[in-house]
């Protein structure tokens, strides 16, 4: 495997690893608009408070790996999605700060403010994290020197905004899922019930998506076929997916939880193994698509950077995992709380 | 009329940065001063640093969010707005950007958690460390992101290849010229931001009579800290930076300065009055040959001029905003030094608590550190014009060239609107938390907690 392929496959950890986790949390702030009273609110804030600023910096670092990593996608896809980036940019702002902001004023109709403010926060950029990975499975119109000019409204193609309400649900599905291991009585029950029904449009969108991807990229399909990872991955989202509901009935939240995560997980795994060798596939000719080789940092910049990233990531695998078991177990709220 | 991308990425640039580095400033500072506190509150069993701790950290917590928050925009904006440069430069400067994602934003956002939320479910030794490794998180981001700054003055470890910068010495690259006086000059004004930050509350607390108590500690910690910090912005960290400059940045080095003729003996300007073109300085007075013993450690040394520089054929920046920028910031820096002298002298002599109006001049210095930041970073950038990278990359061939000015006057306007409200609502918060003031350790239902019954309901 060379650096360039190690590379790939890094920058893809930490875009499924932020889909796994920030997902979760995500969904959770998606929920919120649903949330009936101030409890269920304190809940769902004190269920995702320790973890969604952590989870988010996945994304950070997935953004500032791809900038050292392949330079060239960073810079034509960010600016080629110009405007969508921008209102992804707000969604974040305002959710970074909402939960902050809602615990800190005691005042009914401040708190419903923020509460509105993280909801849509959250919901954004579910919706839009979807919305650019469908750009980016469907190729964008790349001229033979990297560059591409991309009108906003382009980027709304329904191929694109299916991926992006399947995203949404999946990240609600997540979110639901992961209540269900957090809160307990009446709440949990709703939020089984939630993640139930969240997975049933999941399928329907998830099939129709696969259905899509063929007529919309049907290039992602060359040759994969014969690939045995595409396989394994179609596979592990297969058992993942089958599995939410049959641990969802017999009341194995955790199961359930981790089963949502590894489809997650296995889908971005699958249009990982499709796009490979490709970063963003060129829609007006295949030739100018930007791959792992005409992207690329040098060879030593690559090599500086996985240094950095074999040094740096098991430490902060270890010490995430270090707070996850510190603030396991059911929500209390306390004073603490946002 | 038609909009011009480069200018508005330009304008958009300084005004996302500008209003970003409001708040880390403060949260590296007040991290550092959480650390001592809860270290106290821990080790000697003292109730009152504990409460401070808390307290402190309450507001560190809305701090950091907002520094996140604005920060988020920086990590995407290099790729949005400035492409050619990502293209260019984005085999050096991609690295340090992805290292402070890993060594330092998971770091402080993962312990932030922990030191917020979990007091009461590890150890206390356990949750200091959390303090510690906030602190020490925050650090290394500015170290990180110094460094990419760093680069783009003194760029050092690469060599122009197929069309672009590309790395020949990942150590050479890191650790160029001006990496370590800009950090320790930029990291010691964040402890100096935060010491004011402190001194300035504790001080309101205490002419409030308002858990006055706990604010007498954190306001005694907060003077002295601040003191140290204050004196070492300008010796040795500040005077470090300017040799630093004076031998690499030449021209920024002058417009600094205010020297228009090269000299030896070169003079450091007490007064004077800028002209930008071409540029001169009316009514200078100024100090023979201190500006040479400064920039080089010897009186007799030749100090070029803008003039020089230009003759030599070398782009010079704009004199006034520099000049301005910079001898506004050393202002500060002096006035930062006799107010915290000033506020140890009155607590050796014991009348801090009784000088009233010392108390209630603290907390209007609050933002005067963070203006000196404002303007030690419009020199460091306005002072490098015209290149985006020293003397490789001119600003004018590094924005994104497929982006139009109107998307980027949507952006800008969008940005405007929501950091204006971010600001006010910031203080607002702020100023909240402040007048509720250091609770006692005892749960306090009334300060936003949860009531019993809605414990119970859980």
């Amino acid at each position: 495997m060379d650096l360039n392929t190690v590379w790939f496959l890094l920058i893809w950890v930490l875009l499924a690893g932020y889909a796994v986790l920030d997902g979760f949390d995500l969904g959770v702030g998606v929920l919120h608009l649903f949330a009936r009273d101030e409890s269920e609110r304190r809940t769902n804030a004190a269920a995702i408070g320790p973890f969604w600023d952590g989870n988010e910096v996945w994304l950070l670092t997935g953004g500032g790996a791809l900038f050292a990593a392949f330079p060239i996608v960073y810079a034509t896809v960010f600016s080629s999605f110009y405007l969508a980036f921008m209102l992804l940019l707000l969604a974040l702002i305002f959710r970074a700060v909402s939960l902050e902001f809602r615990g800190q004023v005691d005042c009914p109709r401040w708190r419903r403010a923020w509460d509105l403010a993280f909801g849509l926060g959250s919901l954004a950029p579910a919706l839009l994290v979807g919305v650019a990975m469908g750009n980016v499975l469907r190729g964008i119109p790349l001229e033979a020197d990297g560059t591409a000019v991309v009108p906003f409204l382009s980027l709304l193609n329904p191929y694109a905004l299916l991926i992006g309400v399947l995203t949404l649900v999946m990240f609600t599905m997540h979110g639901a899922a992961f209540l269900t291991i957090k809160t307990e009585g009446d709440l949990q029950q709703r939020m089984a019930r939630w993640t139930q029904g969240a997975w049933v449009v999941f399928i329907i969108l998830y099939l129709g998506a696969f259905a899509a991807t063929f007529f919309a990229a049907p290039f992602l399909f060359e040759g994969v076929l014969s690939n045995p990872l595409f396989w394994v991955f179609l596979v592990l989202v297969f058992v993942a997916v089958v599995n939410i509901p049959i641990a969802n009935r017999a009341k194995k939240f955790l199961r359930m939880f981790l089963a949502s995560a590894a489809a997650i997980a296995g889908m971005m795994g699958l249009a990982a193994v499709c796009l490979f060798p490709r970063l963003v596939p060129s829609s007006l000719d295949p030739a100018d698509s930007l791959t792992i080789y005409n992207a690329s940092s040098t060879p030593r910049t690559l090599t500086v950077m996985l240094v950095i990233a074999v040094i740096g990531m098991p430490v902060v695998i270890g010490y995430s995992a270090y707070i996850y078991r510190v603030f396991s177990g059911k929500v209390v709220v306390t004073a603490e709380h946002y | 009329m038609e909009l011009d991308p480069l200018f508005l990425s330009r304008l958009q640039f300084a005004l996302t940065v500008g209003f970003h580095f409001l708040f880390p400033p403060l949260s590296i500072g007040l991290a550092w001063l959480v650390v001592i506190m809860e270290w106290r509150g821990w080790k000697r069993g003292d109730e009152d640093y504990v409460r401070a701790g808390k307290f402190f950290g309450k507001i560190l917590g809305l701090t950091f969010a907002v520094g996140v928050a604005t920060g988020i925009v920086m990590e995407f904006q290099f790729g949005t707005n400035w492409a050619q440069y990502s293209k260019f430069v984005g085999d050096i400067f991609g690295a340090p950007l992805a290292a402070e994602a890993i060594f330092a934003f998971f770091l402080e956002s993962t312990f932030l958690g922990l030191y917020l939320f979990g007091r009461n479910r590890v150890s206390k030794q356990v949750h200091w460390f959390s303090a510690l490794m906030v602190a020490v998180g925050s650090t290394l981001s500015a170290f990180w992101i110094i460094v990419a700054n760093a680069w783009q003055q003194t760029p050092a470890g690469f060599e122009i290849r197929n069309g672009r910068a590309e790395l020949t010495s990942f150590a050479d690259a890191v650790f160029n010229a001006s990496t370590w006086p800009r950090f320790l000059h930029t990291f010691d004004a964040c402890l100096i931001a935060g010491a004011f930050l402190v001194a300035g509350i504790s001080a309101y607390l205490v002419v409030k009579n308002n858990g006055a108590k706990v604010a007498r500690r954190s306001l005694r910690l907060s003077l002295i800290f601040g003191l140290v910090v204050s004196l070492l912005a300008l010796f040795p960290t500040g005077d470090w930076h300017a040799k630093q400059v004076a031998r690499t940045q030449p021209e920024k080095f002058a417009a600094m300065e205010g020297l228009i003729d090269g000299q030896k003996r070169a003079p450091l300007a007490v007064f004077g009055i800028p002209v930008e073109e071409p540029p001169e300085m009316k009514m200078k007075i100024g100090v023979p040959g201190v500006l040479s013993l400064m920039a080089f450690g010897d009186m007799d040394a030749f100090v070029p001029g803008i003039n020089d520089l230009r003759a030599e054929g070398h782009s010079t920046p704009p004199f006034i905003a520099t000049f301005v920028s910079f001898h506004t910031m050393v202002g500060l820096g002096t006035l930062f030094i006799l107010v915290f002298l000033l506020g140890v002298f009155l607590l050796y002599r014991k009348k801090l608590f009784e000088t009233r109006w010392y108390l209630k001049l603290l907390p209007l210095m609050i933002p005067l550190p963070l203006i000196a930041c404002e303007f030690g970073w419009i020199v460091a950038e306005v002072g490098r014009q015209p290149w985006v990278v020293y003397r490789v990359l001119k600003t004018q061939d590094a924005y994104s060239a497929n982006v139009t000015g109107g998307e980027v006057l949507f952006s800008i306007i969008m940005f405007g609107v929501v950091y204006a409200l971010l600001g006010v609502l910031y203080i607002y918060t702020l100023a909240k938390i402040v007048k509720r003031g250091p609770n006692p350790l005892e749960p306090a239902p009334a300060d936003g907690g949860p009531t019993p019954s809605a414990k119970e309901a859980h």
